[in-house]
């Protein structure tokens, strides 16, 4: 589960504080089957809405440096104005017990759809995005992230 | 991606020593091909700049003997590559004679017989007299010193003074700047602490602190140089935190992070920089991929993987360097540096041939200073081997047997566990294993050997997992290093499966029957990254070991079966 709001640059405190009050850990609930099943269920969530791909882009490491506190930055590419604007982004993680991580939503007051936290992660897995849009239009992105024990060498 | 024509052999005049036509086994003519030192120098010079490159010196101060690998492998774009070429296949690729100074250097068949006819190599003494020369001959002020890092760690007088001996000797030797990898294994306060009396810039832009993500070190630093601006950008080994203990570092966060590399370059350039030199800890299979990835990088000086080169490979514009490690090696390269371009180059792998080079004066001086103190504790004899003791290759290493088997014998163990590490010298038939040697493979700051229970399922999900970081065909999924040694245990490996299904039939070599999934054995291993680990350290382990046999002979490993390469 998502654990404290975390920002990237000094520079982005006040930016982020705005989007801290939005954001909140409400994703919905899903149980993990495997991840095919989560899939399908992601799918449901949303009434079998079309997801497009693209506009969200979901910065995670390719490898996790520790699976406690995975960072994740999600970015929505919009514009956040009264007629259009990014409502929320959902994640998920399809590898976890509990597959819903967060949930952050937006207002047009936000400025920009970007936000930092950090999540739990089992083990190597793929993590969602679907962002919803005020039109009710759907983006989404995968990225996988591996969870390893390591193995030194040089 | 790089492809066959891409790869120069820009040295292949330094390295003219007809082939083996008619030379016969191996080592037959080597009597007659000693170098000196002015053969080892001899280097037309080029252009402007002279850079030089000592990396994974891994606090070898004095001469050793250390045997390359003679099995690593290549996967993915990497495969039957250089640097993934052995022995034979790498003499002729880089037209090195067999049996020559340069094929013992290189390569590992005949390591024994040659290493008796050209000796030890490395020493900081002799690194310091070649880096004296060519800045003699060159202009001071054209040369540029780098070290890619896993400089601080290897060695009981490291492990003693915790770094400050390789500072000394580097500082002395007038490196400018590093990046670094095991150095962080002696935690935050020590490394900024030695970073700070290191008079070498200690580069990294790939480590941020965690809760503000802002850079914990100097990204990159201008150097003038002949005239050119040369931007160095430092690249600290990505999976510091995973590969080694991640508590000793916890406000760390490191990573690739290939897009700021981009950034750092294309700042660099902004400023004015005529050269862009990526000094890096990556590995070099993680570089040659990055180098097609970012653009501008002239020249990336690799690290980690100890792979060494006589020649250089290019990627587009970019070249890469591999200098090998434990002082076996310096590089030179030379530029031509025309209108912000590399217009030409000429590159030479100098190997450190201990008895070929005479000591510097003053810095031999500095390292008896510095080994004095533990001089007795350094000589002390355990023990003689019969057999030659090595470390490198994917899969096996005698030196790893030897330590498995004293764990075995010593914590009475069913399994052994012992990390692939890279680092570690050789001995030879006959030689003593004196203290030192045993240090030489086991001097790290978490060295408790533990015993626990593992599962036979467990221990096949540990094996799978460290084969995905070394096997895995994007080499950004790679973490150097060799497979885990097993003692008690064999098994075999397909390393072009995908993860999860590379290991099988894993068989209790005592009883010769499969290790079951449910069942739990007792193991012993060391180097755990976990925080607490209880248990001897492993160099006393060893010795005990050694103390007890008197004389060890490691036979062939034979116990892990090999495919898909």
């Amino acid at each position: 589960m998502a654990g404290p709001i975390v920002y990237r640059t000094r520079r982005n405190v006040l930016h982020m504080a705005a989007l801290a009050a939005a954001a909140s850990v409400i994703a919905p609930r899903l149980s993990k089957a495997d991840a095919k099943a989560v899939e399908a269920e992601i799918k449901k969530l949303y009434d079998g809405k079309t997801m497009a791909e693209g506009r969200v882009k979901l910065d995670v490491p390719q490898i996790a440096e520790n699976g406690l506190v995975v960072p994740i930055t999600v970015d929505v590419e919009s514009p956040m104005t009264e007629q259009n604007y990014v409502k929320a982004v959902h994640v998920y993680a399809d590898g976890n017990p509990l597959p819903g991580v967060f949930t952050f939503r937006f207002s047009p007051l936000s400025g920009r759809a970007s936000a930092s936290t950090r999540m739990r992660l089992a083990q190597t897995q793929n993590i969602v995005a679907v962002a919803e849009m005020s039109d009710g239009s759907l983006f989404t992105t995968k990225a996988e992230v591996k969870v390893t024990i390591g193995g030194c060498g040089g | 991606m790089i492809s066959r024509r891409h790869f120069l052999h820009a040295t292949a005049a330094a390295h003219a020593l007809a082939l083996a036509s008619g030379l016969g086994p191996l080592g037959r003519a080597a009597a007659q091909q000693r170098l000196t030192e002015a053969d080892i120098l001899r280097f037309e010079p080029l252009g402007q700049v002279t850079i030089l490159h000592v990396t994974d010196i891994h606090a070898q101060l004095v001469p050793l003997h250390f045997r390359e690998p003679s099995i690593n492998l290549g996967v993915g774009p990497a495969k039957g590559k250089p640097p993934h070429l052995t022995d034979q296949a790498f003499r002729d690729f880089f037209k090195v004679a067999n049996g020559s100074a340069d094929a013992h250097a290189l390569t590992a068949d005949d390591f024994t017989q040659l290493a008796r006819t050209y000796g030890r190599m490395g020493g900081m003494d002799r690194v310091a007299r070649l880096v004296s020369a060519v800045r003699a001959e060159r202009g001071a002020d054209k040369v540029l010193l780098l070290d890619g890092g896993d400089t601080w760690q290897g060695s009981w007088t490291s492990l003693q003074t915790r770094g400050d001996d390789m500072v000394q000797v580097m500082n002395a030797l007038g490196v400018e700047a590093m990046t670094s990898h095991w150095e962080f294994t002696y935690g935050e306060d020590r490394v900024k602490e030695l970073a700070e009396k290191s008079k070498a810039a200690f580069l990294a832009q790939n480590i941020r602190d965690n809760e503000w993500q802002e850079p914990v070190f100097e990204p990159r630093k201008v150097f003038e140089k002949g005239g050119a601006r040369i931007a160095v950008i430092g690249q600290a080994f990505p999976r510091t935190p995973i590969a080694n203990p991640r508590w000793m570092i916890p406000k760390w966060e490191f990573g690739l992070r290939e897009e700021d590399v981009q950034k750092q370059v294309d700042e660099a350039r902004a400023e004015g920089a005529d050269v862009v030199v990526l000094l890096s800890h990556n590995g070099f299979d993680v570089d040659a991929k990055l180098a097609t990835r970012v653009n501008g990088i002239d020249v990336i000086l690799t690290a980690h993987t100890h792979d060494a080169m006589p020649g250089v490979v290019t990627a587009g514009r970019t070249i890469l360097v591999a200098t090998g490690s434990h002082g076996k090696f310096v590089s030179r390269l030379d530029l031509d540096i025309r209108d912000k371009k590399v217009a030409g180059y000429r590159y030479k792998l100098l190997p450190v041939f201990s008895d070929a080079i005479r000591p510097d004066a003053a810095m031999s001086g500095l390292i008896e200073t510095i080994r004095k103190p533990f001089a007795g504790v350094l000589a002390e004899e355990i023990g003689r081997t019969d057999s030659l003791l090595y470390r490198r290759g994917n899969f096996n290493g005698t030196f790893d047997d030897l330590i498995a088997e004293a764990m075995l014998a010593e914590r009475d163990a069913e399994i052994a566990l012992t990390p692939g590490f890279r680092w570690g010298g050789t001995l030879l038939p006959g030689d003593p294993i004196t203290f030192e040697a045993i240090a030489n493979a086991t001097a790290i700051t978490y060295p408790a050997c533990y015993r626990m229970e593992m599962t036979g399922a467990q221990l096949k999900d540990v094996l799978e997992d460290i084969a995905d970081n070394i096997f895995h065909p994007d080499p950004y999924f790679q973490g150097g290093g060799d497979m885990v040694r097993l003692g008690g245990v064999g098994y075999a490996i397909d390393v072009s499966a995908t993860m999860g299904r590379r290991i099988s039939d894993l068989t209790l070599l005592k009883t010769g029957k499969p290790l079951e999934a449910a069942k739990a054995y007792t193991v012993a291993g060391w180097a755990s990254v976990n925080q607490g680990t209880q248990g001897p350290p492993i160099w006393d382990v060893v010795k005990a070991h050694v103390a007890r046999r008197k004389t060890v002979r490691v036979e062939p490993n034979s116990a892990v079966k090999v495919s898909g390469a």
